[in-house]
């Protein structure tokens, strides 16, 4: 007879579940493969892929003025952002000087970007928290910013609008006026972001203490934007290397050095304030001129490579071009801020229930598109 | 009194006396039955209906939308459109799920919310069942509903069914506790636990009033429990979209579904139901002083205007708990419970027990 | 530090460091042994202090895969570029940076995903965007798309 083993089910057995790709908080198609201790997360492997189109080798066979157009589905919430980074380099190659009110037009419209951008991550960020209602709130006040960029340009959201050389046309005549209204009425909504999620017990609650990233956590990891900035991680690029009109603005980059999901969120409420008072310094003072440099049909940068970087609405961006001196770059890299940020996820959520772990991932306000390129 | 113009005991009456006319007592006993049954039925799917619809306006006007506006006047028919769909949508089983424990989960679920509103007094003689044990009658059976719920997680054979139904299960059971310990300071204020009694014994105040700060205190623990019993937001951890996706009834579809969504709609009736009938007088109208010309008034409003009026305030604020909290964690929602919220409550029995020992209630 | 005392300070730290005029950043290119000993040494030295990889990426130049890291220091502002070259293309191999940078790991996952570049030491060698089983690696310029065939 052989002697039976005591087997006792489950007692050391990991409970996997996969968190994704179609799944309410991952935002995207992300897909978290969770090991379970009960509710306690053990591990957490992020798989990426899901909406991975090879934006970096489709590059290799497009025209500067075409990648334009590309950039826009990497980070779909901030594609100003990504439109000014490759055409800010392809003028750094060239050597042109844009015109100031191009410099101008392009700042306030990364800020007005930013803005938006934001209000969704926090009415999504409300969401994932189970708050519902904040939800329409952010939205209803990116409408008015989705409007203001419906006129000038036709689109919503993949505007494609900054080009090499300035802008793809001129902005509309009520520009001005339309973000003018804009201020005082986000001066207005924007503390009711703060009455209805920010004081409330619940919320502080679940945000605080929950998933601390430390300042050398965050350097380490790469994570930059306002989620290394929660962690006392000083990266803001339109401070360290202004591009456009950044040098010209005052405004306050927000530091937190909580570290915790609170400090994130608060670094993203603050930072709304502080792109409201870019705006406001900003509007009065677009120049006239002309809206764009004339630039050849067919741009050839010359041999060599080339770096540059902007924040956007989530981090550093970094585009990296190797030429050749063809019409097309030899290589193209981009350094998306959402990729960087992902992956400190497994360190700050472990040893955290579910529930945590859907807010952390929520306070690194993360676009699955950017992550895959 | 004024009350006598609407009692339904003499309508009930000569309903019985019309069927002993026809048919032999047995035969009256079952047609009585089915008639109870067949009111019962109506009565749960209109009001689901309407609890529905009531929700989407309500959750609308809070986040500034205008809710279902299109199917009939004002979107009044939306929900029952909605059912249509329900009723026609494909009920599938995913495989090596239990068939017969994940079929007949819903039915427990629905059964245990249905039995419980048939034990609730609408109105003077407008009730199916005047136990003399009615709140512990509709404590025991409410709690049948847990069962449902973690069957239905456990036979789904899905890893978030199974949480949710974990969550849900932990929930409940410590929950039960603060529900059942505030209307233990009711039935110790009105001596009797046969709820027509209760009611009866308001007629001179409601108890919220007259069992001063401690029955406002298990007032509002109630209002907290009752919102965790029905799995409603704040405490909604067992559906909690945004964790497990749709929590126990991940895996269920078409009328299934629906079912779990109408007893949780008809769960959330019942308990601002039970805090009308224990703390805001039933169906007694509100009065200020004695024999004063407001509480002539009040007492020519029929009584299930009354009861119906109240019930469905208490539902309006269970609803704005819903659409303005963010949702607790697993621990943040037993630590509420354990250390908070059970501790008062046992303080609160011991002053209530007080209070009436010495008479110092109205 | 101006560029040319960062140039010297680097050729102390890596002294079979070959440099490349670059207008932009220092650039240096390291031989492939000396990749990881150089880079450990870019991050503790108190002068440089390199503690924020902020971008690293593979290309296919001139037949030759190199991996191209963009090095910058928050606390003294100033940046560097460091390359290095995989000795061939049928089994390119480099070592890993990722017990140095941990932002390293996920973007030396996804250099080999797209490139092929095997690092060694890495802690969990597997690819990033691309199926388990998806046969050669795009980025690379000699990539053949049976599949989708592109033609420019």
């Amino acid at each position: 007879m052989v002697e039976k083993a005591e087997v006792i089910l489950g007692e050391n057995e990991q409970y996997v579940i996969n968190m994704g790709p179609q799944h309410p908080s991952t935002h995207g198609v992300l897909r978290f493969e969770l090991s379970l201790k009960g509710e306690i997360v053990d591990k957490v492997v992020p798989h990426c892929g899901y909406i991975h189109r090879g934006i970096e080798k489709m590059c290799e066979a497009n025209t500067y003025q075409q990648i334009i157009h590309l950039t826009d589905r990497m980070d779909y919430l901030s594609a100003h952002p990504n439109n000014e980074a490759v055409s800010l380099l392809v003028e750094k190659a060239l050597g042109i000087e844009v015109p100031e009110r191009v410099k101008v037009i392009r700042t306030m419209l990364s800020e007005l970007g930013r803005l938006g951008s934001h209000q969704l991550w926090w009415a999504a960020f409300g969401m994932d928290l189970g708050a519902l209602t904040t939800f329409f709130y952010g939205l209803r006040d990116r409408e008015k910013i989705l409007d203001i960029f419906e006129e000038s340009f036709g689109s919503r959201l993949l505007h494609s609008y900054i080009c090499p050389g300035g802008l793809m046309n001129d902005i509309h005549p009520n520009f001005k006026t339309r973000v003018k209204e804009l201020i005082p009425y986000l001066r207005k909504k924007l503390p009711e972001y703060d009455q209805l999620l920010t004081g409330n017990v619940i919320f502080t609650e679940r945000s605080k203490n929950i998933g601390i990233m430390t300042k050398e956590d965050a350097i380490s990891y790469g994570i930059t934007g306002p989620s290394g900035r929660g962690s006392g991680f000083a990266c803001d690029v339109r401070k360290a290397e202004p591009y456009s009109a950044y040098d010209r603005v005052d405004f306050k980059e927000i530091l937190m050095t909580e570290g915790d999901t609170f400090a994130r969120y608060q670094v993203r409420i603050l930072e709304m304030y502080e792109s409201i008072k870019i705006l406001e310094q900003l509007v009065d003072q677009i120049p006239d001129g002309d809206y764009t440099v004339k630039m050849k049909p067919i741009i050839k940068l010359p041999e060599g490579e080339y770096y540059q970087r902007v924040e956007t609405a989530r981090g550093e961006l970094g585009v990296y071009a190797v030429s050749t001196g063809e019409k097309f770059p030899d290589r193209m890299r981009f350094r998306t801020p959402n990729f960087s940020n992902l992956f400190i996820i497994d360190k700050l959520a472990r040893g955290h229930k579910i529930a945590d772990l859907v807010a952390i991932s929520g306070s690194l306000d993360l676009v699955i598109p950017d992550i895959d390129r | 009194m004024a009350f006598s113009i609407y009692d339904f005991s003499s309508f009930t009456q000569s309903i019985h006396q019309l069927l002993s006319g026809v048919m032999s007592p047995a035969w009256v006993l079952v047609s009585e039955l089915v008639l109870v049954g067949l009111v019962f039925l109506m009565f749960y799917a209109l009001l689901g209906l309407a609890l529905v619809y009531l929700e989407r306006r309500v959750c609308a006007f809070i986040q500034n939308r205008l809710g279902p506006n299109r199917v009939g006047p004002q979107g009044i028919f939306q929900t029952i459109a909605d059912l249509i769909k329900l009723l026609f949508k494909e009920i599938f089983i995913i495989k090596n799920a239990d068939k017969f424990l994940f079929n007949l989960a819903p039915f427990i679920v629905i059964i245990a919310s249905m039995m419980a509103i048939g034990a609730l007094p609408f109105a003077k003689g407008l009730h199916a069942m005047d136990f003399n044990i009615g709140v512990f009658y509709i404590l025991a059976v409410t709690s049948l509903g847990v069962v449902g719920i973690l069957l239905a997680g456990w036979s789904s054979n899905s890893k978030y069914s199974l949480l949710g139904a974990m969550r849900s299960g932990a929930q409940i059971i410590s929950y039960e506790l603060s529900v059942g310990l505030s209307m233990l300071a009711i039935i110790i204020f009105s001596g009797s636990m046969q709820l027509s009694v209760i009611v009866e014994s308001q007629a001179n105040g409601w108890w919220i009033f007259k069992g001063h700060i401690p029955a406002f205190i298990s007032f509002v623990i109630f209002l907290i429990a009752a919102t965790a019993e029905t799995n409603r937001g704040p405490f909604d951890l067992a559906e909690a979209e945004s964790e497990l996706t749709a929590g126990f009834h991940t895996e269920y579809s078409g009328i299934r579904f629906a079912f779990f969504f109408l007893a949780e709609y008809m769960n959330m009736f019942l308990a601002a139901a039970l805090a009308t009938t224990l703390f805001l007088g039933g169906w007694m109208p509100l009065h200020f002083g004695v024999d004063t010309q407001f509480n002539h008034i009040m007492d020519f409003v029929p009584p299930v205007v009354w009861f119906f009026g109240k019930t469905f305030f208490v539902i309006y604020i269970i609803m704005l708990f819903k659409w303005t909290f963010p949702r607790l964690r697993i621990d943040q929602l037993l630590t509420l419970e354990w250390k908070y919220l059970l501790p008062i409550n046992l303080f609160n029995i011991v002053l209530i027990a007080f209070l009436v020992m010495m008479g110092w209630h109205f | 530090m101006d560029q040319t005392t960062l140039q010297q300070t680097i050729a102390k730290l890596a002294p079979n460091a070959v440099f490349n005029t670059n207008p932009q950043f220092v650039e240096a290119v390291v031989p492939a042994n000396e990749l990881h000993q150089v880079a450990k040494a870019l991050k503790d030295n108190s002068e440089t202090q390199f503690d924020f990889l902020c971008n690293q990426t593979g290309i296919d130049q001139k037949g030759e895969l190199k991996v191209v890291y963009h090095l910058r220091s928050t606390s003294l502002n100033h940046a560097c570029v460091l390359k290095a070259s995989a000795s061939n293309r049928e089994d390119a191999i480099l070592d890993t940076v990722s017990d140095i940078w941990a932002a390293a790991e996920f973007f030396e996952r996804e250099i080999f995903d797209l490139l092929g570049i095997r690092f060694t030491n890495h802690p969990d060698m597997r690819r990033l965007f691309l199926e388990d089983d998806f046969q050669g690696f795009p980025l690379r310029k000699d990539f053949v798309d049976n599949v989708n065939i592109i033609e420019f």
